[in-house]
């Protein structure tokens, strides 16, 4: 049943390698990306708190697919932007990241601003007290304690991730979905196997992530 | 504590070169509330001012708006002369140099007791980590809480937090210390343990705004109590004076409440 994967005509390893690359990169990318969203969210600054506020209202509520397609068409194809060139191959993948940035970022902020809400005010207003700056309120007292309760919710948003990288697909960068399709069409004997084979890869991939970051939130539970 | 002026007269003439906080015809709102109503309150360098009055009659927010916690509408905020910044680094130097002390203590619950009073230090101040553990470690001996160094906020007895909270902040050495209620969240066999830190910061001569009801408190180490009612400071007097013979109404009626308990 399995036996088209021994023929060498797919690379399913290299699809979900590059799955994998995809996700790992645009996981940085947004963590780093939310971060900064959520800073500019509880900022004191109008100006930062407005721009947050409708980046992330504009942002999260458009279909992923519109953005990647609008990085892909919009930067690469109509303004010629296209982060260092490269080939076409290359470029596809930078800005599906770009686009995978830009949109799980929006639900990084709001994980950890929820996460904020839940330090009691006196907690920033001693530090403040303190003559500690804003910029030291937050990544010293306020986060710190956010993060308890943001590991949960970041775990679903990361996960939720993995499996949005599939978008990549279409502007054809060669990870798992698309090398999925291109079987679908070709082995339709197999569909079945097919469809399960990539389920089950996704699985593999997720499943740690929920795993790890649980862990994680048992070891800084206890702390307190 | 010679040269403390402590009667409402003095008040009235120019601020007296000495003063360290100097509030003049301050107004806030809280949208239509009017909590503070052209006040005019200047501390001496030294001075203990309690503040007293009836609940929402703005005395936290009085005290939160000497360190900027609180934004003002109008009127001017001096402290040791110079007008609080309204943003940015200034205003962080100037908080470093005021130190605060709340109801409800806000310890930072993810560090341990001594990473509490030593934070201000390393991350404000500047000092490095030798001199500051020290000094950390005399300030917590100084408050009894010396043996509770490695615990958390969270295990200590509400007593114990309050002192940690007055630790943390004297690290800072600071110019001016506020206390908001700093008694009314413990159980009553904790307050003296709290009060006689602060009586002991009184007589070494830290300057002090306390809103407290305490009056043991107010009797033995206040210069001064200042007596608020609907946002204005209705009466000001040396602690004697305003416990046994209050001038006005208002403080009469709020007196024989408070003391009826
Ligand atoms: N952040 C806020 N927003 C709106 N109203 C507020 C705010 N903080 C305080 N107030 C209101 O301002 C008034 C004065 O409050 P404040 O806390 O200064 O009183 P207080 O004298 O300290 O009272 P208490 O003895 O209860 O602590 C109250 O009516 C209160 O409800
Ligand atoms: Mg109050």
């Amino acid at each position: 049943m399995f036996d088209f994967l021994d023929s060498g005509q797919y690379d399913v390893l290299g699809a979900f390698w590059v799955t994998v690359q995809l996700t790992l990169y645009s996981a940085v990318g947004s963590l780093i990306w939310g971060l900064m969203l959520a800073g500019m969210r509880v900022s004191p600054v109008p100006l930062m708190r407005a721009f947050g506020t409708s980046y992330v209202n504009i942002v999260r509520n458009t279909p992923l697919t519109l953005l990647v397609l609008g990085c892909s068409l919009g930067l690469d194809q109509t303004l010629g932007i296209s982060l260092a060139g490269g080939t076409s191959k290359e470029i596809g993948f930078r800005l599906a990241i770009l686009g995978l940035i830009a949109y799980t970022g929006t639900f990084v902020c709001e994980a950890l601003r929820s996460g904020i809400n839940t330090v009691p005010v006196g907690q920033a207003e001693a530090a403040r007290a303190l003559g500690l700056s804003f910029f030291q309120v937050l990544t010293l007292i306020v986060l710190p304690q956010a993060f308890r309760a943001v590991i949960a919710p970041l775990a679903n948003v990361l996960i939720a991730l993995t499996k949005n990288t599939t978008v990549a697909a279409t502007i054809g960068v060669a990870e798992a979905a698309l090398l999925m399709k291109e079987m679908l069409e070709n082995e339709s004997d197999a569909l079945f196997a097919v469809f399960a084979g990539f389920a089950f890869g996704f699985v593999l991939l997720t499943l740690p992530t929920g795993l790890l970051l649980g862990w994680v939130a048992k070891r800084v539970a206890v702390k307190r | 504590m010679s040269g403390v002026s402590v009667t409402k007269d003095a008040q009235d003439a120019a601020p007296a070169a000495d003063d360290l906080v100097v509030l003049s015809n301050v107004n806030k709102h809280f949208g239509a509330l009017h909590v503070l109503q052209d006040i005019d309150l200047s501390i001496a360098r030294g001075e203990v001012v309690v503040v007293i009055g009836p609940s929402g009659s703005g005395k936290s927010t009085l005290c939160r708006t000497i360190n900027r916690l609180e934004t003002i509408d109008s009127g001017t905020i001096t402290v040791d002369g110079k007008e609080l910044p309204s943003e940015g680094r200034e205003l962080a130097r100037l908080r470093a140099d005021v130190g605060m002390v709340f109801q409800s203590f806000n310890l930072f619950a993810h560090k341990t007791v001594l990473q509490n009073v030593m934070l201000g230090q390393l991350k404000v101040r500047k000092t490095d980590s030798a001199a500051a553990l020290e000094k950390a470690k005399s300030l917590l001996d100084r408050v009894g809480v010396g043996s509770q160094a490695d615990k958390y906020p969270a295990q200590l007895s509400g007593g114990q937090q309050q002192r940690v909270a007055i630790a943390r902040a004297l690290a800072m050495d600071p110019k001016v210390m506020l206390f908001d209620e700093p008694t009314s969240a413990l159980d009553p066999e904790m307050i003296n343990e709290v009060l006689e830190v602060m009586q002991q910061l009184a007589r070494e001569g830290m300057t002090m705004v306390v809103v407290t009801h305490e009056m043991g408190f107010a009797r033995s180490a206040a210069n001064r109590v200042v007596f608020m009612a609907d946002g204005k400071i209705v009466e000001e007097a040396a602690p004697e004076q305003f416990f046994s013979n209050p001038r006005s109404d208002r403080a009469k009626d709020f007196l024989s409440k408070i003391l009826h308990h």
